[in-house]
């Protein structure tokens, strides 16, 4: 029997080891289907972003309640994940708490720290489904989270608040069956929270109890093998592509915007040619498209970006554009990245290469009244918890339309135009720049 | 007053302490003229030598990359980094955050290397060594003012205190608005937006942020920028209180309140 459970325990770990482990594989693929980008600064400035930025969430705090109870859900579901390796240990090997005599005393004053921060994620997720779902805050209801990513959102609180109960459910009734003196629970002592749940199982006959205790540890460990599968599929990914998004977090003023050497080559051998090397033979070579109109055009930085987003919403809430009610959300530009970046991993899936499917991120996905709504203030930059540009992706796809399709409004074009014939962006004369040196007295 | 072009110090054979980059707003725009003028007008009072580039003077490309326009940018940054080294340029002030940026963050890896300074982080050098000096009980002293963060030289460059420091020696009773420094609202000026209308939506970037600083019950709005200045000014006619509420460059206020 127990050999049984054993197979049947490393069988579910297996699969979703290797389940798991092909999916983070091909978001790696897709990642690095971007172009390169290349990262300058001291790394030690890098993982103080990393400890201050994922690991101490300091954007969070702008927000003082979020951020608290983000913090709680955070560290409880990080903690508790020591207690994962108890449970898997006793699952290969056929044990049941395998660390209590090792532990002693200490044991059960553990496991109460481990329930205190189970409870507390289940509190603070039982709020967040409130404020999802009661109170409505705008930035949690807005348009582009309608469908399937509200219901990811709530799938992942609910999945978390049913895990922690199941936690404390088994403990509770291991808790009476030490009080009955069953075989093989190993008499431990009272733990905190579930030792306060345990009365509700009381008058419960020691078959019933054992029923109760092994099915939630069944369904916990497969809920949380399930849950672990559910992370690639879902914004829930930023609670591992935090880190690496924090640290490569640009060091630079946010004012900046990447340079193209290969415009700046082209503008510089127009105007001296003599610098211009000589044309290669057959130029092998392809000239590399101007901006970004799909998202193989996008820095890999961008598509781990889009991999990233939480969908919070707190840089669509501060976005200029958004709040004035134009279609541009900075929360979007960053699911549509990722969902067009899912549909082209699909295709390679597929197709063993990327094969052209008519659609692209910018139209198809993403409209030019948006791209061209914003004023490229850098609040979202500034906003986002979890170093995500949506800045980045925009003056891409901006250049791609202006560069590539001369896509862009009249007045932009008038803009131009003045800037190439009168060397400033309105309609003066070059003679007149200095015209207000003559009315100083 | 005589302000020279780098062309005259050329040919004196000297140099200025620094360049005064006028940008195209404070060039061209009526307005904006007046913000150039105060700036002028202080750095002649306080005997600072300086330059303008006048007619050799062109756009930094700023909107043109700003839109998606990389072609025109390397244009423009290709000319003004020919004009500025040729004339040995290193230090240059700007009372435009746009220019500043571009200047400082991006015209170097296109081999323009300058200190940067924006106007207001000059003021307030200028104070802190005794060398400009404001008025006991100035035109602004106890007054209500508001002070609004443009994204370039806030969110851009982190320079938010210099420009407060300012209005703190003018002894203004500051009143900050809810969303300032780091969660300034923009006044829907940037990225190009200056050069054409607002996509649809509900209502303008700027009313919604001039309404911003109307609430705060301020006499005078005091920005840093000439987009902002423009932004804020039709913001405020928008909502008829021209007559009550200056909307006003740190400059402009610096000057009415010199020694
Ligand atoms: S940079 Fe653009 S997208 Fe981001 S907040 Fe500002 S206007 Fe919105
Ligand atoms: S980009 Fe950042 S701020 Fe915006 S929704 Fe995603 S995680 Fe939240």
């Amino acid at each position: 029997m127990h050999i049984l459970q054993q197979i049947f325990f490393l069988l579910i770990l297996g699969a979703a080891s290797f389940l798991f482990y092909k999916k983070i594989r091909a978001i790696r693929r897709n990642i690095f289907l971007g172009r390169p980008k290349t990262f300058e600064g001291d790394p030690a400035e890098r993982w103080r972003n990393v400890v201050l930025l994922a690991l101490g969430q300091k954007k969070m705090f702008k927000r003082i309640t979020p951020a608290v109870l983000h913090f709680f859900v955070y560290a409880g579901f990080v903690i508790i994940n020591i207690e994962m390796l108890e449970i898997i240990l006793d699952g290969i090997l056929g044990t049941h708490r395998l660390f209590a005599p090792f532990l002693g005393a200490l044991y059960p004053v553990l496991i109460s720290c481990f329930e205190i921060l189970a409870a507390t994620v289940l509190i603070a997720c039982a709020i967040f489904l409130v404020r999802r779902n009661v109170l409505k805050l705008k930035r949690l209801v807005q348009g582009e989270l309608n469908g399937w990513p509200k219901t990811d959102a709530n799938l992942i609180l609910a999945t978390e608040i049913i895990l922690m109960s199941l936690l404390l459910i088994l403990n509770a009734t291991d808790l009476q069956l030490q009080n009955l003196g069953a075989e093989h629970y190993t008499q431990t002592g009272s733990y905190l929270v579930s030792g306060l749940i345990a009365p509700l199982f009381k008058g419960m006959s020691v078959g019933s109890l054992i029923a109760v205790e092994r099915v939630a540890w069944w369904l916990h460990i497969i809920g949380v093998l399930a849950f672990l599968n559910y992370l690639p599929y879902s914004k829930h990914l930023h609670i591992v592509l935090a880190f690496p998004n924090a640290y490569y977090a640009p060091l630079k003023p946010q004012g900046e915007m990447q340079n193209m050497p290969a415009v700046q080559n082209e503008v510089l051998y127009m105007m001296q040619p003599e610098l211009a090397p000589p044309p290669a033979e057959g130029d092998p070579t392809a000239p590399q498209r101007f901006g970004a109109k799909d998202v193989m055009d996008l820095s890999w930085k961008s598509l781990m970006d889009a991999y990233s987003c939480t969908e919070c919403g707190r840089c669509t809430a501060v976005c200029p554009a958004n709040i004035t009610g134009k279609k541009l959300s900075p929360r979007k530009i960053m699911m549509d990245t990722r969902d067009r970046l899912e549909e082209v991993g699909k295709n390679i899936d597929l197709n063993g290469s990327f094969t052209d499917d008519g659609k692209s991120l910018v139209h198809d996905y993403i409209t030019s009244e948006e791209l061209r709504a914003c004023t490229t203030c850098n609040a979202c930059v500034e906003a986002c918890p979890v170093s995500i540009s949506p800045l980045d992706i925009i003056v891409e796809a901006r250049r791609y339309l202006v560069m590539e399709e001369s896509n862009s409004p009249q007045e932009w074009n008038m803009m131009f135009g003045n800037i190439e014939n009168n060397m400033a962006p309105w309609k003066f004369s070059p003679d007149e720049r200095d015209k207000w040196v003559e009315e100083l007295v | 007053m005589h302000i020279k072009s780098m062309a005259e110090y050329m040919a004196e054979g000297t140099q200025p302490e620094v360049l005064f980059w006028v940008g195209c707003a404070g060039s061209f725009d009526q307005r904006a003229q007046k913000i150039t003028k105060a700036f002028a007008t202080i750095l002649d009072k306080v005997g600072v030598s300086f330059a303008i580039l006048g007619k050799e003077e062109m756009c930094t490309g700023d909107p043109a990359r700003r839109s998606g326009n990389e072609f025109l940018f390397q244009m423009m940054a290709y000319n003004n980094i020919q004009v500025l080294n040729g004339y040995g340029i290193k230090k240059i002030v700007t009372a435009c955050p746009h220019c500043f940026n571009i200047f400082k963050n991006e015209y170097p890896a296109l081999g323009g290397t300058y200190e940067v300074i924006h106007h207001t982080t000059f003021l307030q050098s200028l104070i802190n060594d005794g060398r400009l000096v404001l008025k006991e009980g100035g035109t602004f002293k106890g007054r209500k003012i508001t002070y609004h963060d443009s994204c370039y030289l806030g969110r851009g460059n982190g320079v938010y205190e210099a420009p407060r420091a300012v209005l703190e020696a003018l002894d203004v009773e500051l009143i900050e608005m809810k969303r300032c420094k780091t969660n300034g609202l923009c006044c829907g000026a940037g990225g190009a937006q200056m050069f054409k209308e607002d996509e649809p939506g509900k209502t303008r970037i700027n009313f919604e942020r001039s309404d911003e600083a109307l609430e705060t019950g301020a006499s005078v709005i005091a920005a840093n920028c000439p987009f902002c200045t423009t932004m804020l000014i039709d913001g405020v006619k928008n909502k008829e209180q021209e007559d009550k509420v200056q909307v006003l460059d740190i400059a402009e206020m610096v000057v009415q309140s010199l020694a």
